[in-house]
């Protein structure tokens, strides 16, 4: 049988690497999406996870949300990569100053 | 004993994979990291009798989201060597802020009654007869009825809005305006003369 404390600690290792991740590859936008998604990911252990352990299958029902609002969010957030790289001719997190952020 | 080989087995894949997501060259071999990674995952949530959930990974991430990644990677003409510029600039941080991270998270979870529960236990195994997909789908549609018709909505606004900012508007293409067509009046078009009669010749 698996633990609670082995998936809460490979959930914690994903969460770790993808957050990294958004340190190394600070300047491309695709990756940033990809490094978001593995963020979504370990959170979807941790719900599945919590919701075997304690025999509640709302949890379960909460990952199956998380994963629509995910689909969702990158397929905008694809669309304006493309935008943005259509305007600009690249995808350079350091070109994108037009906010003066 | 089996389910602890193949658990560790796919937690190892999963870990590589998603370093290969975040250290690889090319968009393209992260994406496919990224593809073995929701993989293994939906593998780890078969083991942990998630059945569903599994398959709707594999189906919804892999089948359509991951291909969209790799499409938008294909059709951008990136210039790679410029993004990767100053990679190991921040690289400490990245991993220091990663071993912090997980030291506090294995920290808290291996401790002795770190979480407020006994953590070394794992849910307890459902009986043959038990569809995780009728259990999900039993509470989806009805107590969850009003969120599903939100969510159903929130796939809907993210169709409209992808469309509609990816749609190009090409300037000197000649096309139909189709409203303009539909209210056109008969004044606008037909004008009526009055003139003299011509003499026969």
């Amino acid at each position: 049988m698996i633990s609670l404390a082995q998936l809460l600690t490979l959930s914690g290792a994903l969460f770790s690497l993808a957050v990294a991740g958004i340190f190394l590859n600070r300047k491309n936008v695709i990756l940033l999406l990809m490094c978001v998604e593995l963020l979504l990911l370990a959170a979807n252990f941790n719900f599945i996870a919590f919701s075997r352990y304690l025999g509640d299958i709302n949890g379960q029902v909460f990952v199956f949300f998380i994963l629509t609002v995910a689909a969702a969010e990158s397929a905008i957030g694809l669309a304006i990569l493309v935008v943005l790289f259509r305007e600009r001719r690249s995808i350079n997190v350091e070109d994108l100053n037009t906010l003066k952020g | 004993m089996l389910i602890q080989a193949l658990f560790y087995l796919f937690a190892t894949i999963l870990v590589l994979a998603a370093l290969g997501v975040i250290t690889a060259r090319n968009p393209v071999y992260s994406a496919l990291a990224l593809v073995v990674c929701f993989v293994t995952s939906a593998a780890i949530w078969l083991l942990i009798e998630a059945e569903f959930l599994a398959v709707v990974l594999v189906l919804v991430y892999v089948g359509a989201v991951m291909v969209l990644f790799l499409f938008v990677v294909m059709m951008l003409d990136i210039n790679l060597a410029e993004l990767r510029q100053g990679f190991t600039r921040f690289a400490w941080l990245g991993w220091l802020t990663a071993l912090a991270v997980i030291i506090e998270i294995a920290g808290v979870v291996w401790a002795r009654g770190g979480l407020g529960l006994d953590a070394s236990r794992g849910g307890t195994p459902q009986p043959a007869a038990y569809s995780n997909t009728a259990e999900l789908g039993g509470v989806l549609y009805t107590k969850y009825a009003y969120p599903l018709e939100l969510a159903a909505l929130v796939l809907l606004v993210a169709i409209v809005a992808a469309i509609t900012l990816t749609m190009r508007r090409r300037t000197g293409f000649k096309q139909q305006d189709i409203s303009a067509q539909v209210a056109v009046r008969r004044e606008d078009r037909v004008r009526l003369v009055k003139m003299p009669a011509e003499k026969r010749p």
